[in-house]
């Protein structure tokens, strides 16, 4: 195990509130950066850090910032993507619960670094009191000059407003999220126009994950050399690993990025459940094709994950027992981007739907020996083919489970066919 | 028109739609305030936010009938959202809400005929290490059995 502490996820019972953040240290990185750089130099540094995007596409963030036109007075703006409704994924909420002031502190920087003056924090609405706990500290922050006008003193003007989602996996695209944000349905846009040109307001947006904006401090407290240095060459700092499912310890565990799969769930979070093994690991939310006990050296990073042609998404690992049917497996799945499906494009509002009354079917004891294929058929169609990436998200797991679990998922079938 | 709201929410609402750069983007926050004064949002109370924000009362519909957790018809007292997706399943989801269904004498998307209790399997919570876990109203509670949901019931007021 290493002896690297945890940083954005401090204990405590009153860990939130202003008073013990400004005991870590929190706004003193914020007051010497805007007092002291040009958001140029800001900019650079996070690039310098490493640091990639926490909330599934790993897109480096100074980079991203880059692309928005500084020219010009005509308001920009940053979202921050607070939906965290991708299913074993639960890692914002613990850090807006027990340090919503680190948030803050790096949207001040973030905006800074942009020329960025209103920031739009979008939360599910399920987080009701974790929206409410961010609008006390925004107040809080307010009083004491850390936002709002000529914050530290500075000529910087930021506002931050929290803005509630109603229920909507989709809205978590970061397309869909700004058409929310403007009052209308969830749909994903077409892109190009990217946000960083077009965005909210058709104006240049900056959209960022909560975990990603909430690092930034830290390469500022400690600088990007040692941020840096706690992860991969490629991929700066720790990673907020979310263990759920079939294991003795479910939780969140602060490691460095690239630490494998197999330490997370025995060293950290207990190894499986008493009296089971180990049948699957989705290792990065509900998205991320599934592996298989014979893939857990991976280490957890983007490009590891990649080449297993599955993705280290939002680090959400969830561990299935072997004492669970995979045809059950299959049907949540499937039933979950069903539901979540926004409607707008053909291939995945059917394909979804389809996939999911097929996997029912199976689960029935009602499978034919060819629905493996018009599953794998139905997700191909899929892939690749709609506006958004949740065309990808709904048929990659699908056709991994269909892949490394077929035996089984043909056992099932074999054994509703006999029944019948 | 006959819908009216509280003057404090009315004055809310006010402040709410000047932070946005245009009103239309008020149009969520505006239907979650109706939604927790009222409780449901009536065709009145879309015209009402039609009017309200400059909207044709169609953008008010296409917006209510988008999002899961905006309702047009009244709901219980206790709106209990149990998770049903992977995390919560794997831990014993199903069991809870057979257990509250047959406890509530009503299914999963149902309102007890007192009006007390609206029961609802949902999706990810986003609280799956205190799986299984379920929300009243805004409060979560994980890991639940039933023997704790029972208690966690008759503790509400």
């Amino acid at each position: 195990m290493t002896g690297i502490p945890a940083t954005l996820i401090p204990t405590g019972e009153d860990s939130f509130r202003l008073e013990a953040y400004l005991g870590r240290g929190g706004y003193e990185a914020a007051r010497t950066v805007l007092l002291t750089k040009k958001p140029q130099e800001v900019m650079e540094e996070v690039k310098k850090a490493n640091l990639r995007g926490r909330g599934g596409a790993g897109f480096p963030a100074g980079s991203k910032w880059a692309f928005v036109p500084q020219a010009g007075d005509l308001p920009k703006y940053l979202c921050v993507n607070a939906d965290e409704g991708e299913p074993g994924t639960f890692k914002d909420r613990v850090i807006m619960t027990r340090d919503p002031h680190l948030l803050l502190e790096g949207i001040v920087l973030a905006s800074y670094a942009v020329g960025i003056h209103t920031a739009f924090i979008y939360i599910r609405a399920e987080y009701e009191s974790i929206a409410r706990r961010l609008e006390a500290a925004i107040d809080e922050a307010r009083e004491k000059g850390f936002l709002g006008a000529g914050i530290f003193g500075s000529g910087f003007d930021l506002e931050v407003l929290v803005h509630r989602g109603a229920g909507s996996y989709i809205c978590g695209e970061e397309t869909a999220l700004l058409e929310s944000i403007e009052g209308k349905r969830g749909w994903p846009r077409l892109k190009p126009p990217f946000p960083a040109s077009v965005g909210l307001f058709r104006r240049p947006t900056v959209i960022n994950n909560v975990e990603t904006i909430a690092n930034v401090p830290l390469i500022f407290r400690y600088g990007a050399e040692w941020f840096a240095g706690r992860g991969l060459p490629r991929d700066g700092g720790t990673r907020l690993f979310g263990v759920s499912g079939a294991v003795q310890k479910p939780g969140l565990y602060e490691l460095p990025v690239g630490t494998p799969l197999r330490t997370i769930i025995y060293d950290w979070a207990g190894g499986p459940a008493a009296g089971q093994g180990i049948k699957a690991v989705v290792p990065g939310g509900l998205s991320a094709p599934f592996l298989t006990p014979g893939e857990l050296d991976i280490p957890m990073d983007y490009e590891s994950l990649a080449r297993a042609r599955s993705m280290l998404g939002s680090a959400g690992i969830i561990v299935i027992g072997d004492r669970t049917p995979i045809i059950d497996i299959l049907r949540i799945v499937a039933r979950f981007y069903a539901h979540e499906s926004c409607g707008q494009c053909t291939p995945c509002r059917i394909g979804t739907t389809w996939i999911s009354k097929i996997a029912d079917r199976i689960g029935a004891g009602g499978g034919a020996p060819d629905d493996l294929d018009l599953i794998r058929h139905l997700a191909q169609g899929m892939k690749g083919k709609t506006l958004c990436p949740m065309g990808d998200a709904a048929a990659l797991p699908v056709l991994s489970i269909v892949e490394k679990f077929g035996k089984e998922l043909g056992e099932t079938i074999s054994r509703g066919a006999e029944r019948r | 028109m006959t819908f009216s709201l509280s003057a404090g929410n009315a004055k809310r609402i006010e402040e709410l739609v000047r932070r946005y750069p245009t009103k239309e983007a008020a149009l969520l926050p505006v239907l979650h305030i109706l939604q927790r004064e009222k409780g449901y949002i009536s065709p009145e109370a879309e015209e009402w936010v039609a009017a309200t924000l400059d909207l044709p009362p169609l953008r008010v519909r296409e917006v209510l009938s988008f999002y899961t957790l905006l309702r047009r018809k009244p709901a219980g007292k206790y709106v209990i959202q149990v998770c049903r997706n992977i995390s919560c399943f794997l831990a014993g989801s199903e069991d809870i809400i057979r257990h509250l269904e047959s406890r509530l004498g009503i299914k999963a998307g149902e309102t007890t005929a007192d009006g007390k209790y609206t029961l609802l399997a949902v999706e990810c919570l986003g609280n799956c290490d205190h799986a299984p876990c379920l929300m009243i109203n805004d409060d979560d509670h994980g890991p639940v059995s039933e023997d704790t949901v029972d208690a966690i019931l008759k503790g509400l007021p």
